[in-house]
């Protein structure tokens, strides 16, 4: 409890945009977590991955891994299939064929909320965040993932109620030091500014304790800075021990921040490999960033 | 299809930005006028405070049909102690339905089934004209809410799966189905109704307490039992539950996947609403001692519902404004009840133009220990503390 008041303190000094990680924090972020040390193992396996929209493909025999505690990049020219992807994987599309395994799990067939128990988190492209709720209240919505208190519990404030209200108070309050919108924290989610808004949308996700999280566009519309600063918190999301499947549009935060890339063209897997060899390879270039001379590419 | 994403189509991420900001930049959102000043007022009471007032007021609610204000008196059209009761049973129902509607954000155009269902099982179970079973009046409270309980999931299993407007409907249809069948089954005695329903105990067999003539007993007992329904539905509202349910309210699909299970929660708002609208059917048929198909209208499911959109949906305090002044106003000026339909419709058309939100909009409070941590962030708030570094 102290440790979160004293860091909540602080942070109200520290200017936004500098991204201030306290020990306490990340402490009390992640305090009941099992962090998986096994880096470098899969976590979560894509294997021929169809979506079919009536007649059209929208993607096509997709197969690719992600590998626990990385930043995997999953891009593609517009159209290519990224979000199709991203929305079988997190269960909000039924894929024509295919299997996506978390831990050896298939989350085919599951309902999404039970997906999201299982430990696959995501954020929206088109911010989705409760507006009617405090920030607050929006990363508490994502801790109740993980609690158990049932109505009958919540209605005559058993034990077990209180206590979960309580952790998730002090939780929530870390969740939102560590994307640094602490002092935003009593202000309804839809008077938060845009980059506010993105942040909080991370930290939500970050609340149902999720073993891959899944960020569409996180950066979309956001400045050179505040780009900075958002591949700063994504990082520091990573080493907290989260894996993190990224898509983006952006070249310069895709190649500064993932540690290997998977290209998607017209539904099917074009590359997969390091930002330095997606960046060479003659494929991708011709298919996803134009003209080889074209500034983006560097 | 749907209507309710606003008027941009597909919002790339800049405009979407600009607009945010600037939406931020104006201010829009923040309310003003009188009522927000004694919200901000009342927030920061301590919670002790808080308590005292409250409690001023509750015992100022309970004198009042005793007190018989001139001025705001129903009388002599009405009498005073039975309107007191009748506001009441509104405001109960009007804290029900604010559950479903408020809350959950499911329009349910057919609660007035649940009062229905709660009225019948308090005057079948007890009615002498009745061929059921008889059970003292007390315990058939317990019984209608159960009932009306189970009615709310089985309406809900198949239908909570639907939205917006397609649930609208779907009450709107049940509401009528549970009249209708009042009316066809021969047990339950059509137009003919039941008559002499139970009462509670006390008094004598010629002259109890709890008699017809007399609100304010009646009164009494329904005021306790809002009180009670208020602790335990706000008990609700500040845990996992009612954040479920305003998470469903704003956004059904970032709710379920966030890992709100939103089917559960939806039955749950529908059977705990349905519960409470057959509470307050049962308190219904006691008092008027008198139960047939004629009152269980589709209009009566709209003027519960103008009740709570009238007070502010969402928050239990307007609910009851609504439900008390929705069953005054017609009480009090007797010229004007033959067109309280019209009265309210035209309220409601112009709370909606200008106070969308209804007449008390403060927002819920979903975090049973909240106030604190808020205390802490927020930056006018500036208290002595010794570990604040200073620059």
């Amino acid at each position: 409890m102290n440790d979160t008041s004293n860091a909540s303190t602080t942070a109200q000094d520290d200017a936004l945009d500098q991204l201030h990680i306290d020990e306490a924090v990340a402490e009390a972020a992640a305090p009941e977590r099992e962090i998986a040390v096994d880096v470098g193992e899969n976590i979560m396996e894509i294997r021929n991955l169809t979506v079919k929209f009536g007649g059209l493909t929208a993607l096509d025999d997709v197969s690719f891994d992600i590998k626990r505690g990385e930043i995997l990049g999953l891009i593609g020219p517009n159209g290519a299939g990224k979000t199709t992807c991203f929305n079988a994987m997190t269960g909000v599309y039924k894929p024509s064929s295919g299997q996506v395994l978390l831990e050896g799990k298939s989350i085919g067939g599951r309902l999404r909320h039970k997906i999201t128990r299982l430990g696959l988190a995501r954020t929206f492209q088109n911010i989705r965040l409760f507006g009617e709720m405090t920030a607050l209240e929006n990363v508490v919505v994502g801790l109740d993932a993980r609690h158990k208190t049932s109505v009958v519990g919540a209605l005559l404030r058993l034990p077990r109620h209180r206590r979960e209200e309580r952790s998730a108070i002090t939780r929530a309050m870390a969740l939102l030091e560590f994307v640094g919108i602490a002092e935003n924290a009593a202000v309804l989610s839809r008077n938060l500014s845009y980059g506010h808004q993105r942040r909080l949308e991370i930290a939500r996700a970050l609340a149902t304790d999720p073993k891959v999280l899944c960020l569409d566009e996180p950066a979309a519309g956001f400045n050179p800075a505040e780009k900075e600063d958002l591949m700063a918190l994504i990082r520091a999301i990573r080493d907290d021990g989260y894996t993190i499947l990224l898509i983006e549009h952006d070249m310069k935060l895709v190649m500064g921040v993932t540690d290997r890339i998977v290209v998607l063209e017209f539904g099917k897997k074009l590359a997969d490999g390091l930002p330095v060899d997606i960046r060479n390879d003659p494929r991708v270039v011709a298919a996803y960033l134009g003209e080889p001379e074209d500034d983006a590419a560097a | 299809m749907s209507t309710t994403d606003g008027p941009t189509l597909i919002p790339d991420a800049e405009s979407a930005k600009d607009q945010i900001d600037r939406e931020t930049a104006r201010g829009t959102h923040t309310k003003s006028g009188r009522l927000q000043v004694f919200g901000e007022w009342w927030n920061r009471r301590t919670r002790p405070q808080q308590w005292a007032l409250l409690l001023i007021v509750v015992a100022l609610a309970y004198m009042l049909p005793i007190i018989n204000p001139p001025i705001i008196t129903t009388e002599p059209g009405n009498d005073w102690p039975i309107a007191c009761f009748q506001m009441a049973l509104y405001a109960l129902v009007a804290v029900g339905l604010n559950v479903v509607v408020g809350y959950a954000g499911l329009l349910d155009l057919g609660y007035v089934a649940f009062f229905a269902v709660g009225s019948y099982t308090a005057a079948s179970l007890t009615s002498p004209d009745s061929t059921f079973l008889h059970i003292p009046y007390l315990w058939t409270v317990p019984v209608a809410m159960a009932v009306t309980m189970f009615f709310g999931v089985v309406l809900g299993v198949p239908t909570l799966r639907l939205r917006g407007d397609y649930l609208a409907i779907v009450t709107l249809g049940f509401g009528e189905i549970v009249r209708i069948l009042a009316t066809i089954i021969p047990a339950f005695k059509g137009q003919v109704g039941f008559q002499n329903v139970g009462h509670p105990p006390g008094g004598t067999a010629a002259n109890p307490i709890f008699s017809n003539s007399n609100g304010t007993p009646w009164y009494w007992l329904v005021l306790t039992i809002i009180i009670l329904v208020l602790l335990l539905v706000g008990n609700l509202e500040r845990s996992r539950v009612g954040r479920a349910w305003v998470a469903i309210r704003e956004d059904e699909d970032a709710a379920e996947i966030m890992g709100v299970p939103v089917f559960k929660y939806k039955v749950w708002a529908f059977a705990i609403g349905a519960a409470i609208g057959g509470l307050s059917g049962s308190l219904a048929a006691g008092q008027v001692g008198f139960v047939n198909n004629q009152k269980f209208d589709i209009v009566t499911s709209m003027l519960f519902l103008a009740a709570v959109v009238l007070g502010g949906a969402g928050n239990k305090v307007g609910a009851i404004i609504g439900g008390v002044i929705v069953a005054y106003l017609p009480l009090r000026f007797t010229a004007i009840a033959p067109y309280k339909y019209l009265i309210f419709g035209l309220a409601l058309v112009i709370i909606m133009i200008f106070r969308a939100r209804g007449i008390l909009s403060a927002r819920q409070k979903l975090l049973a220990y909240g106030s604190s941590s808020y205390e802490r962030v927020t930056p006018n708030n500036e208290q002595p503390n010794a570990s604040e570094p200073t620059a």
